[in-house]
């Protein structure tokens, strides 16, 4: 336990030190800037459309900081001091995918408010988006490790992570963008339950990831 | 707990191709093995195999007591000041400060406390690499070249910690092409396999 707060710990300082915070965030708002431009000032266009748009901008700023997950780690030597010390690669990944969720889900979600804003969500829209977001954000911080732990002994590793993550991915965009249209409805529950899916299997996928890494 | 390291039979194959085999050595609290023998033989496999960072083809390695390794690579996150980079392992090491302060002292790091580490020139981030396995307080030291780089003051002072390491039961695994002033040391010299 002690050791799973130290990862924690030194992964979210090393995100906020490095701007994986606010990178992920900016994106996202962006997107949600530049979409109404880009389909014109329809406000009940921008209010049907909106939510889905905020699900793929999320997908997209949670593969941002795939590239750092892992590989810095490896290249350092990080990964294989933590063996020496016989922690567990599951361990290792958990602590990985907690960290990187609470890098991105929640600053995402507080991002969601001001986007729902630009493109014309009323609050029941947006109270949709923020739920989706909370039950759909874990599965894609699980999913961005696991993909980060397989790709990081590669060179150009960043171009096949999101290759790999983004089909990965799409039953959460499905489920998420569905959920908005009937509130508390059965897309909500698929979504949580994919998300769930993807928490429980990522340790393993990405701690088998980490061990391959050493050959 | 007294320390101890055995490789018993042990063979490694890397890449398809055998880099050593029938590897036996035995070693108690006090003890060192100093390896040699040309490039590319297998003393770094070896040390990561003892390590438990490769499997072994065939034999076993069995030992006693808590491994700390240092090898090329330093580990220590580059904007963090050199003792607060320390205190991250020695945090998870379960030594605190006062083993960083000791590291640092025992290694003439001391100076250098607040640098962040990508200031460190090549030879103090050996020397800060060295610090973290002094830190650590395991048992087995198992270094990997850890006089490269290093002057004749910084090779005395390696020498001493490895000396005062032993002192205190601990043992040393050594790869190293410089000739390092280890009294009673076994010596394990790796011929490239045929």
């Amino acid at each position: 336990m002690k050791a799973f707060l130290a990862i924690l710990g030194r992964d979210l300082r090393l995100s906020l030190g490095s701007g994986g915070i606010g990178l992920p965030v900016v994106f996202f708002l962006l997107v949600a800037t530049l979409y109404p431009f880009a389909v014109g000032p329809d406000g009940a266009l921008l209010a049907k459309t909106g939510g889905g748009v905020l699900w793929v901008a999320a997908l997209l700023a949670a593969l941002l900081p795939v590239d750092r997950l892992i590989a810095p780690d490896a290249e350092a030597g990080v990964l294989d001091q933590y063996a020496v010390r016989g922690m567990g690669e599951e361990m290792i990944a958990a602590a990985k995918i907690t960290a990187h969720w609470i890098g991105f889900g929640p600053p995402l979600m507080l991002a969601a408010i001001p986007a729902s804003a630009m493109l014309r969500l009323d609050g029941e829209t947006l109270a949709a988006v923020e739920l989706g977001l909370l039950a759909g954000t874990p599965g894609l911080a699980a999913l961005g490790v696991m993909v980060a732990s397989l790709t990081a002994g590669l060179r150009r590793g960043g171009a096949l992570a999101g290759l790999l993550m983004l089909p990965l991915a799409i039953p959460l965009i499905i489920f998420g963008a569905g959920s908005i249209g009937d509130f508390g409805g059965g897309a909500l529950r698929f979504l949580a339950a994919s998300s769930l899916f993807l928490v429980a299997v990522a340790p393993f996928a990405a701690g088998a990831g980490i061990r391959a890494l050493r050959e | 707990m007294t320390a101890s390291l055995t490789l018993s039979n042990l063979a490694c194959v890397r890449g398809g191709r055998v880099l050593f085999k029938r590897l036996n050595a035995a070693l108690g609290p006090g003890d060192a093995l100093l390896l040699t023998g040309p490039n590319g033989v297998g003393k770094s496999s070896l040390l990561r195999l003892i390590a438990g960072l490769l499997p072994a083809y065939a034999g076993t390695v069995t030992h006693d007591g808590r491994l700390a390794l240092s090898d090329e690579n330093p580990a220590l996150d580059p904007r963090l000041p050199l003792a607060k980079a320390l205190g991250y392992w020695a945090g998870i090491d379960g030594t605190g400060p006062a083993a960083v302060a000791a590291a640092l002292d025992a290694l003439d790091l001391t100076r250098l406390t607040h640098v962040p580490v990508r200031l460190l020139s090549t030879g103090q981030r050996r020397r800060a690499n060295l610090a973290r396995v002094l830190a650590s307080g395991a048992d087995i030291w198992l270094l990997d070249e850890p006089g490269n780089g290093l002057d004749t003051a910084s090779l005395a002072l390696l020498e001493h910690a490895i000396a005062a390491h032993r002192a205190q039961g601990g043992i040393a695994v050594i790869a190293s092409h410089q000739p390092l002033g280890l009294t009673n040391a076994q010596a394990l010299t790796l011929e490239a396999a045929e």
